[in-house]
């Protein structure tokens, strides 16, 4: 690993001031992605701002919402009794997420900052365009498997690995942050972005801009939830496709829902279609069906990763099973 | 100089790079003559480097087993290579090095932790322990004489990291079922695959109810 400097900051605004002095410089905060990949050389800043010190690990119950401190770490907020109750789906979701060694030092922060990569982002050796703009996709005809099968382009076909952020999109929640021109809010599910023609982006947080809290708004997905991931081994895997299901029923009818997927796409994979489909209608099988196939409009895989064409439909109509059963 | 008589132009070669040595070497007695005699040790004994190292490092604190120590380290040292080759403190594993194995499992401040993807300069005053800093004297901690009697490992190299886990698994309250055992144990990879032994051995100590 290359030296670097490191410097703690003592306040969000500090944070933010100092980053803007030096254009390699990056904020760290759990580290267990920038540490590896400072390790791969694939990051080697000159300059690190050690933000543990800032007030920002608070979980709030407020009007309305919870506000959830940038600092706050995966497994406190995986473990919070009220996080449990009011938003299930969270406390599921993060727990199906990386081990518990790494949820008690990755930050909400953190984790929906990780980057959007692949094997071949790690792999100095190999092009792509997401690690040295315009040398190419190693992963478009090679391994594939891991990779995505909607909104990628010729570029990029690496998927998000959070679990966390796949609720967290389903749940409408909100990013909170602040930069050199002061503080504003991000719909969780622009946070994140496809990668286009520049894949080297993976959020929409402008440079230097630091985040502080996500929010996610009161709802009724309290007891009808389920995060399905399917991975290679039972744990301590990235999912080959995950789905966040929350389903508000009255007497069998879906009142509301919110669906959203992981492992398939360069950002967390909100099934708006479906859900406006589901909206109204008497839970069975036979609707899940058609959920899940609406959902798989515009799907497209890449060799190695045809079976999730198969594999994605199946897991969105057991999830949404899993769920109404509950 | 038996060159002078054979080859001509060796000979005038010859005599310059005597000229530019002699004035290289002069010139070095010169500058010795005028230098502070410390400096000259210094270089003798490499000590310039070891200022500049001095200057790229920074000072941490830290609690390990029980002991404080003051020391001065490189930003870019892991808390894991700070124990095992600062420290001295070898039975901390490095398996992967990549956050993937769980070998290097440590306590910070009770709180189980993977050292390798931890920069030791974020560790300021913490309180880490060990797996040295179990034993009591010449009693060992109870989860590691259920590793013993369970025969929790065979290779014995993922058996630091198991031990840190499965102690933090209890504390932790998720030690109720087998299944929540290897759900919460799952960081902690054993390639010789002592899984059912280790899973014995953490619902033993689960079960004897012991103070951990």
């Amino acid at each position: 690993m290359k030296n670097f400097q490191i410097i703690r900051a003592l306040s969000s605004g500090s944070a933010v001031t100092n980053i803007s002095k030096e254009s390699s410089a990056m904020f760290i905060a759990g580290g267990t992605n920038l540490v590896d990949l400072m390790k791969k050389n694939v990051t080697a800043p000159d300059k690190l701002i050690d933000i543990n010190g800032l007030d920002l690990k608070k979980i709030e119950f407020l009007k309305g919402k919870v506000s959830i401190g940038a600092l706050a770490k995966n497994s406190q907020v995986a473990e919070d009794s009220s996080i449990k109750e009011k938003h299930p789906l969270l406390a599921l979701a993060l727990a199906a997420g990386a081990s518990q060694q790494i949820r008690h030092m990755a930050t909400v922060g953190g984790n929906m900052f990780q980057k959007t990569r692949c094997s071949y982002y790690y792999n100095t050796d190999m092009p792509c365009n997401k690690r040295n703009p315009k040398s190419g996709c190693g992963a478009i005809g090679g391994a594939n498997r891991m990779h995505a099968i909607f909104g990628a382009s010729e570029s990029c076909i690496a998927v998000h690995p959070s679990d966390m952020c796949v609720a967290l999109a389903a749940l409408d929640a909100n990013v909170l942050v602040e930069g050199p021109k002061g503080k504003r809010q991000i719909k969780f599910t622009d946070f994140h972005r496809l990668p286009g023609n520049t894949p080297e982006k993976d959020t929409t947080l402008e440079n230097k801009e630091l985040i502080t809290s996500v929010e996610i708004p009161d709802n009724n997905f309290t007891k009808n939830v389920h995060y399905l991931k399917v991975r290679d081994r039972t744990s301590y895997a990235f999912a080959l496709v995950s789905v966040a299901v929350a389903l508000d029923l009255k007497n069998n009818v879906i009142n509301n829902v919110r669906l959203a997927m992981g492992g398939v796409a360069h950002k967390p994979w909100r099934l708006t279609e479906a859900e406006e489909f589901l909206k109204g209608k008497t839970v069975s099988e036979e609707i899940f069906k058609q959920a899940a196939n609406l959902a798989m409009k515009g799907a497209k895989s890449y060799g190695d990763n045809d079976f999730k064409l198969t594999l994605a439909p199946n897991a969105i109509t057991e999830a949404l099973t899993i769920a109404a059963s509950k | 100089m038996a060159s002078k008589k054979t080859d001509q132009n060796k000979v005038t070669e010859n005599d310059s790079n005597s000229r530019r040595d002699f004035i290289k070497k002069s010139g070095l007695l010169t500058a010795l003559a005028f230098t502070p005699p410390s400096l000259v040790m210094a270089s003798e004994n490499k000590w310039d480097e070891k200022i500049a190292e001095y200057l790229e490092t920074v000072p941490l604190s830290i609690e390990v087993n029980g002991k404080m120590h003051n020391l001065n380290i490189e930003p870019r040292t892991t808390l894991l290579d700070l124990l095992r080759e600062q420290l001295q403190l070898t039975g901390t594993k490095k398996g992967c090095d990549h956050g993937q194995c769980g070998a290097c499992t440590v306590h910070v401040n009770g709180t189980r932790i993977l050292s390798c993807l931890t920069l030791a300069t974020m560790q300021q005053n913490a309180q880490v322990t060990t797996i040295e800093g179990l034993s009591k004297g010449k009693k060992l901690h109870p989860m590691q004489e259920a590793f013993i009697k369970h025969d929790g490992f065979q290779c014995g190299y993922c058996t630091p990291g198991q031990i840190m886990s499965g102690i933090a698994c209890i504390k932790e309250g998720h030690a109720n079922s087998r299944e929540e055992i290897r759900e919460y144990m799952s960081g902690n990879i054993c390639r010789c695959g002592a899984y059912h032994n280790i899973v014995d051995a953490i619902t033993e100590v689960k079960e004897g109810g012991k103070e951990l």
